[in-house]
């Protein structure tokens, strides 16, 4: 009789707490926004920008539309690649016109001024393009969620095979900023780590045109390997100039950022047989060609950058969160997320840490040669599949404050 | 190794044939500058998104029209010096009588508009063009590995500076131009079509920059953003040589890329501060610049 009556009473608490959860289930303003800020006519306009843009759009319709009955609003801007624009503008997106979450986010200069707000204001950052680890470690917070890559796991998935495989003198061609100096400090530790050394490097100003300086210095210092730290333009001038000067005979270039509309602005024949680390590639599986094909629809035919199928994936997952939690409040939608595993067309065995690094599947790939495309498209060979806790930082490593006072 | 005062000499003579390649193609595009202003007293700030226009118009020519890289190279400093032409003849010589500062203005914004048009249709990252067949591969000298392209970069820029400034500065009619730009009314009154010199002498210096981009089409990459980022150090180096001077421009082109590829070497840091290092320098003592006269 006791153990009906007590199970009685817990149901009747848990009808009532239920009860309760459904009717606070509630959003700030009648409506979940989403800010999407991104480089949209710069140098890295290419890897997220509009593209991102639709990213988003197309994971807002394939979720319905509609979260807890209230509709789902997608707004946009251009940060420019300038920190000051781009926290200037979700300054005004939190505080006037209740933008409750932003992602996008490429310039990791941008991001890093970006997430300071976004912190300030308790909201939500899905960082889909940045490289820099800084968001999920010395600069990490409760709101960040850094989804597509980072410096870390390129470095683990491009760096250390090759240092392992033998080729242990590295040279380094690294972009003069910020994001240059990460990439190459993360390297250069990999390559240590593993019994390697690094021989020399110069250090390029951002923009320039002509390598050729460069490479015969690289070409001079006797490295097995020469890393390329930067991306974009300065990625895609270094490799040619390499191939040119007939570096990639007698050493390997490892491009430690490459994103696909850069492996698509280098002539076959250049970039034929480089090896390289993404987080997504589209032509994988079933799951990622379909993805693509829609995408591609919205997109003017392009195939989508990392970035892109990250932002698609990181709003997808935000939006199931909300739906679970029954609110927009973020401590409560950021909980959920990283209760929820991260599965999809993109993230593969996926899940989103303590300290905000979503950890999933890297994909170690090769440039096909010219003669063994089957379209323009038909980029990469994928050589291996590095599982997402060997490819990023671990937690204990990252000394991430508050995600470790957790434990 | 070959080492003096502890420098690598082929090391230094690597990076000075370097230079030298980057200074014949500088002397090239700050040789259009020169011409369009020393004859048309226009500041065309829209020099580099010609200069892109002429890497995009090879990569299309490639692309929707078979022609290759060879077709280009003659065919595009045409289309894009016909372009300039309209763009003189409609935009640039109803403000042509205004203040300097108007063709400033005016050509800025054309190259604003240029990049933006090319960033919305083929995207921010560029294309691929590739070196020519007859131009792959390379001579190894014994201090470095030259690609022909490079070679021929240096033979084509080299040819193409020194006609130019034979048929302005040697020839009949590069003595109407002079005259027709010294005193317009003068040469109408000798039965010379002076509007005609300035349209003509306008498409060929933006011929120039579509030559320019052509040749560095195989070897940079194809971008929208390519023009500004080169125009800047090619408007330092037609200041540094003397506003208006043609020899002061193909000379100062040169010695600077052999500045900037020695500084390459030395502190690669400082290597896009240098030219405009020197541009300071020169302002403070010869502010007419090198080759330039006094006004």
């Amino acid at each position: 009789m006791k153990k009906i009556q007590k199970t009685l009473l817990t149901t009747a608490l848990a009808t009532a707490m239920t009860m309760s959860a459904t009717a606070q289930a509630s959003l700030s303003d009648d409506k979940v926004k989403i800010g999407v800020l991104a480089d949209m006519g710069g140098v890295y306009a290419d890897v997220c920008g509009p593209g991102c843009v639709e990213a988003v759009k197309m994971a807002v319709e394939d979720f319905g539309g509609k979260v807890l009955g209230k509709p789902i609003e997608v707004v946009s801007a251009d940060d420019q690649n300038k920190p000051d624009i781009g926290s200037v503008k979700v300054r005004e997106w939190v505080e006037k016109d209740q933008v409750d979450v932003v992602t996008g986010l490429v310039s990791s200069a941008v991001t890093g001024a970006v997430t300071k707000v976004l912190t300030a204001n308790e909201k939500i950052a899905l960082i889909s393009t940045s490289a820099s680890h800084a968001f999920t470690t010395k600069a990490c917070s409760p709101f960040n969620a850094h989804w597509t890559y980072d410096v870390v796991s390129l470095a683990n998935g491009t760096v250390k095979p090759m240092v392992q495989s033998g080729k242990k003198k590295w040279f380094f061609i690294t972009a003069d900023y910020a994001f240059g100096h990460a990439l190459e400090k993360v390297a250069t530790g990999v390559i240590k780590e593993n019994g390697g050394e690094v021989v020399g490097g110069v250090r390029a100003p951002l923009g320039t045109s002509d390598f050729s300086s460069y490479v015969l210095q690289a070409q001079s210092s006797g490295a097995d390997v020469v890393a390329l730290a930067n991306a974009g333009a300065d990625m895609v001038n270094s490799l040619k100039t390499a191939a040119e000067f007939g570096l990639t005979e007698m050493a390997d270039v490892a491009g430690l950022l490459v994103f696909t509309p850069s492996a698509l602005a280098l002539d076959p024949d250049v970039s034929a047989g480089m090896k390289l680390t993404t987080g997504f590639y589209w032509n994988m599986d079933d799951q990622t060609r379909e993805w693509t094909k829609r995408f591609q629809k919205r997109n003017g035919g392009k195939i989508p950058a990392m970035g892109q199928a990250g932002a698609y994936s990181a709003t997808m997952h935000y939006l199931k969160a909300v739906k679970e939690a029954g609110t927009d409040e973020s401590k409560a939608v950021m909980a959920q997320m990283k209760s929820m595993p991260v599965e999809d067309f993109f993230s593969r065995n996926g899940y989103l840490r303590k300290d905000g690094r979503m950890v999933h599947d890297m994909l170690q790939v090769k440039i096909k040669p010219a003669s063994e495309r089957q379209t323009v498209q038909d980029l990469y060979t994928i050589e291996k599949v590095i599982a997402g806790d060997d490819a990023f930082l671990p937690l204990e490593k990252g000394g991430c404050g508050f995600a470790l006072s957790q434990k | 190794m070959a080492e003096f005062l502890g420098i690598n000499l082929f090391g230094l003579f690597g990076q000075l044939l370097v230079g030298l390649i980057n200074g014949s193609f500088y002397a090239l595009l700050a040789l259009g500058l020169a011409i369009i202003f020393g004859l048309l007293k226009i500041i065309n700030f829209s020099q580099g998104a010609l200069y892109m226009l002429g890497a995009f118009a090879a990569w299309m020519a490639l692309e929707y029209l078979q022609l290759n890289y060879w077709y280009a190279l003659f065919l595009v400093p045409i289309v894009v010096g016909i372009f300039g032409i309209l763009l003189e003849r409609f935009l640039i010589r109803p403000i042509a009588n205004e203040d300097h500062l108007y063709s400033l203005l005016l050509t800025f914004g054309i190259a604003l508009i240029l990049q933006g048009l090319f960033t919305d249709w083929y995207g921010s990252s560029g294309l691929p063009y590739a070196i020519p067949e007859e131009l792959k591969g390379g001579t190894r000298l014994p201090f470095m590995y030259l690609p022909n392209y490079r070679a021929w970069i240096i033979v084509c820029s080299l040819a193409v500076c020194a006609l130019t400034w034979f048929m302005i500065e040697k020839t009949k009619l590069g003595a109407y131009l002079r005259a027709g730009t010294e005193n317009p009314q003068l040469m109408q009154a000798f039965g010379i079509n002076v509007p005609l010199i300035v349209t003509l002498t306008y498409g060929f210096g933006v011929g120039l920059a579509g030559l320019a981009g052509v040749l560095a089409a195989p070897v940079y990459s194809v971008s929208p953003e390519m023009g500004s980022s080169i125009l800047i150090v090619v408007f330092a180096i037609v200041v540094i040589g003397g506003m208006g001077s043609i020899g002061g421009a193909i000379l100062t082109g040169l010695a600077m890329g052999i500045v900037e590829g020695l500084t390459k070497y030395f502190y690669p840091e400082a290597s896009n501060t240098v030219i405009f290092l020197v541009m300071v320098l020169v302002l403070l003592t010869k502010p007419a610049g090198l080759f330039g006269k006094e006004a």
